[in-house]
């Protein structure tokens, strides 16, 4: 399988990416600058009315927040067509919300209630779409990578031109299924984007003090997969990514890797204090990276939005939010009958 | 309306906190994500973010403060408009709230102390009628195998094999002969030997539809994707509330072969009949072979479909009929009898037959009952056979504690104590690894003798 052979969107040999090279950011039009926006909005302020929610006793177990990592489905959701799939581990509502789940669905999973995606029986890690494609949620680090690699093994089975977004963290990088994965996925060309979201730290553990090679996007390179490094904190930076990426894998190049620099502003899940990290690095981010405040930067300097039209999003965001945790609350838990049911057909 | 800010709750057991630090003052703005306050939990101590927008109106649990309850009211924030010295009015003089959520309603706690509903029986269709006259043909165990397959494959174009040497090789045990021939490499899927890999690539494919048959070069391999097959094809169905499961075979040989020693030698059974979720078939007949694993193919859930190398090679009656598929979940009764039931699946199923008709020699009559299914569990067939001879042996070849036979000794146990006459028997493989040396691997598994011993115990010869 030459490297040359494959229909490459951008080309740059000394980059040692096999012959590819990180895009240009995308250039958005208002349009996709507001739906960005008001999307990663919705994900920041659910994540936010889950933490609360958790506080208050309605959400058990455990939670992990996407707080921060929100350009990162965002923009990979604006290079998808009808059909393709999304999976993902355990810090997953984010995901989710990209995906068009409802945020009632979503919440009232979270306080384990009869209307919740999973009727009550999922949880935070474990929500499913089959309408939308999202296959999970999965609680087993690096299980999703085997999963992920089989939906784009049934695409290829059935030809169908979809891709399989497979996401994983870090932290999943380093599981041995994973490269079982990639070298079955190369083998057979299988049509599987591979989303490392590099946010820094495995629970506890800062990549340096895990990875022998920090550079994920160089972990392929055994399996002839190539990579790139893609600003994860800018939503347009990713959408050029994604663009590059499924235009690769729909052209029969088999799968890609791409690693997203991002970053966890919450701890790993609701009860970790994060001690691991500075305070003086989240706040950093925070304030100089911000995937939310950069789209907004952006619509006031250009013009496209005034700080009113912007708090308006806000406020219809919010009721969203507002509505899908209201109804979170007010449901009712399942029937016990449920107890026994799904479980063989 | 002032907003409450209540003491959160950082950690699935916490029930109250101090409340270390203030990090925002009365009159001060607060945005979404401010950290306004730090608590102390029992595990560490924590950042309280804000949520809303607004001015910290007033601080009602001061800084210092132990012990405070999880959701007591700790501070008001006024929202954009309101009369910040107003807003905190009336909160804090009385004992903070600790009942503001009541994250379980108050039923569910009732609920979870009364008894708890069964699970409700499935009814599970008898063996179809194979019509007099059909013509019966001999056939091995592994023939069997590789027709259910050839014929499904032909009937439905979602259902493909994969695996390692399955393709160019013919098989490892030669299962798949000619299969790629007949339907090329698209369908017959050769793995590189990657278990762990190739299971979750199988699962993947199932939930997206799909029906792949994931051959194991043996059943011990899969150990190394036990967690794909449990955690991801097992579960998925419940946990995601009926909208996704695993339409998924795993087959291959399990089970002791002949002096491959410990790693090689071990019965899956009772592993995979703990787990809700899996069907877990174990067939001793090539008839059983084949129409169980048409069955199994067309089961939207994952079935665990354990074959013995030993027995692949042995022939039995297969009805030549055009669809002959039988129901995973029914008993077979071998031969039926009145004096004592054995039951057994699998190789076990030959230490059953054998001793038979030694039995019969010496007047005994056995009824032999061939599980066939491991999960769900025939325990009716079972218990009715307990019911007529009033005494159980059970054979297996996997090790004792916690075996299939263990789990059938206990249900008879309280399904038909009254008609014992004596204690259950279960025979299984010694609780030790398998052993390499000839000698000391014969010792190891169960015997014919055995079965011919517990016999005559419980029947008092």
């Amino acid at each position: 399988m030459a490297t040359a052979a494959r229909k490459a969107p951008a080309k740059s040999k000394s980059d040692g990416k096999m012959g590819l090279s990180a895009p240009k950011p995308a250039e958005f039009t208002k349009e996709e600058e507001l739906a960005a926006y008001r999307h990663m909005l919705l994900i920041r302020r659910f994540e936010e009315k889950a933490g609360q929610l958790y506080g208050m006793g309605f959400i058990g177990g455990f939670c992990h927040l996407y707080i921060g990592q929100e350009a990162v489905v965002t923009g990979m959701k604006m290079a998808l067509i009808q059909g393709d799939q999304m999976i993902t581990a355990y810090r997953d509502h984010g995901h989710m919300l990209a995906m068009e789940l409802s945020p009632r669905g979503v919440m009232a999973e979270l306080t384990g209630r009869r209307g919740g995606l999973s009727r009550g029986k999922g949880g935070s890690m474990h929500m499913f779409s089959k309408e939308k494609h999202f296959y999970g949620g999965h609680g087993i680090v690096g299980a999703q990578v085997s999963l992920g690699t089989g939906l784009a093994f049934a695409n290829r089975y059935r030809d169908n031109n979809n891709v399989s977004l497979t996401y994983f963290g870090d932290g999943a990088a380093n599981q041995g299924q994973v490269y079982e994965s990639f070298n079955m996925a190369s083998l057979w060309k299988l049509p599987v984007i591979y989303i490392i979201e590099n946010n820094r730290y495995a629970m506890g553990t800062s990549v340096s003090r895990s990875s022998a090679e920090t550079d994920f996007s160089h972990r392929g390179a055994s399996f002839k997969i190539p990579g790139l490094q893609v600003d994860g904190m800018d939503v347009r930076a990713v959408k050029a990514a994604g663009d590059l990426a499924t235009e690769w894998c729909r052209a029969g190049n088999g799968p890609l890797i791409l690693e997203m620099q991002t970053y966890r502003y919450r701890g790993h899940s609701m009860s970790d204090p994060a001690k691991y990290r500075s305070k003086e690095e989240v706040q950093k981010m925070r304030s100089e990276h911000d995937p939310i405040e950069q789209v907004k930067a952006r619509l006031i300097e250009k013009k496209w939005a005034t700080e009113d039209e912007l708090k308006t999003v806000d406020k219809e965001v919010r009721d969203v939010v507002a509505d899908a945790a209201e109804f979170a609350q007010n449901d009712a838990e399942p029937d016990p009958s449920e107890l026994w049911t799904d479980i063989v057909l | 309306m002032p907003i409450e800010i209540l003491m959160p709750a950082l950690s699935p057991t916490m029930e109250e906190g101090n409340l270390s630090k203030w990090l925002k003052n009365e009159g001060d703005k607060v945005v979404a994500g401010d950290v306004i306050a730090e608590i102390e939990t029992d595990k560490a101590t924590m950042e309280v973010e804000a949520v809303d927008e607004g001015t910290l109106a007033k601080i009602v649990v001061p800084a210092g403060t132990e012990g405070v309850k999880v959701n007591a009211v700790i501070a008001v924030l006024a929202v954009d408009g309101e009369d910040v010295d107003k807003a905190g009015e009336g909160i804090g003089e009385e004992p903070p709230k600790a009942e503001t959520a009541a994250p379980a309603p108050a039923a569910a706690k009732s609920e979870a102390s009364a008894p708890v509903a069964a699970a409700p029986k499935t009814e599970i269709a008898a063996d179809p009628d194979v019509p007099a006259g059909t013509e019966m043909v001999s056939t091995t165990v592994r023939e069997a195998l590789r027709d259910a397959m050839a014929e499904e494959m032909r009937r439905d174009g979602d259902v493909f094999v994969m695996g390692e040497e399955v393709a160019e090789y013919q098989g490892a045990y030669k299962i798949t002969q000619g299969l790629l021939q007949e339907f090329g490499p698209r369908r017959v899927v050769d793995t590189p030997i990657t278990e762990h890999g190739f299971a979750g690539v199988g699962v993947g494919a199932a939930m997206a539809g799909l029906k792949p048959i994931v051959e194991f070069m043996t059943f011990n391999f899969a150990m190394q994707a036990i967690d794909q097959i449990i955690n991801s094809a097992a579960k998925t169905l419940y946990m995601s509330g009926g909208q996704m499961g695993a339409p998924i075979v795993f087959r291959g040989p399990n089970g002791a072969a002949a002096r491959v020693a410990a790693q090689h030698s071990q019965c899956y059974a009772a592993w995979y009949s703990h787990i809700p979720g899996l069907k877990v078939v174990m067939p001793y007949t090539a008839a059983d072979a084949k129409g169980l694993l048409k069955a199994a193919i067309r089961d939207p859930n994952p079935v665990i479909f354990l074959e013995n190398e030993i027995l692949y090679g042995h022939s039995f009656d297969v009805p030549k009929l055009d669809d002959f598929v039988l129901p995973i979940g029914k008993a077979r009764i071998h031969k039926t009898g009145k004096d004592v039931t054995i039951v057994s699946f699998g190789i076990g199923m030959t230490y059953a037959v054998k001793a038979e008709s030694e039995l019969r020699g010496m007047g005994i009559d056995a009824e032999i009952i061939d599980l066939r299914t491991i999960r769900p569990l025939d325990l009716d067939t079972v218990v009715a056979s307990v019911k007529k001879t009033n005494r159980l042996i059970v054979v297996e070849e996997g090790y004792p504690q916690s075996s299939v036979g263990d789990h059938i000794a206990n249900q008879v146990s309280q399904r038909a104590f009254d008609f014992l006459d004596a204690p259950v028997i279960t025979i299984a493989g010694k609780d030790v690894p398998m052993p390499y040396a000839a000698n000391l691997e014969k010792l190891a598994l169960p015997n014919v003798g055995e079965v011919i011993e517990a016999v005559k115990a419980v029947t008092y010869r």
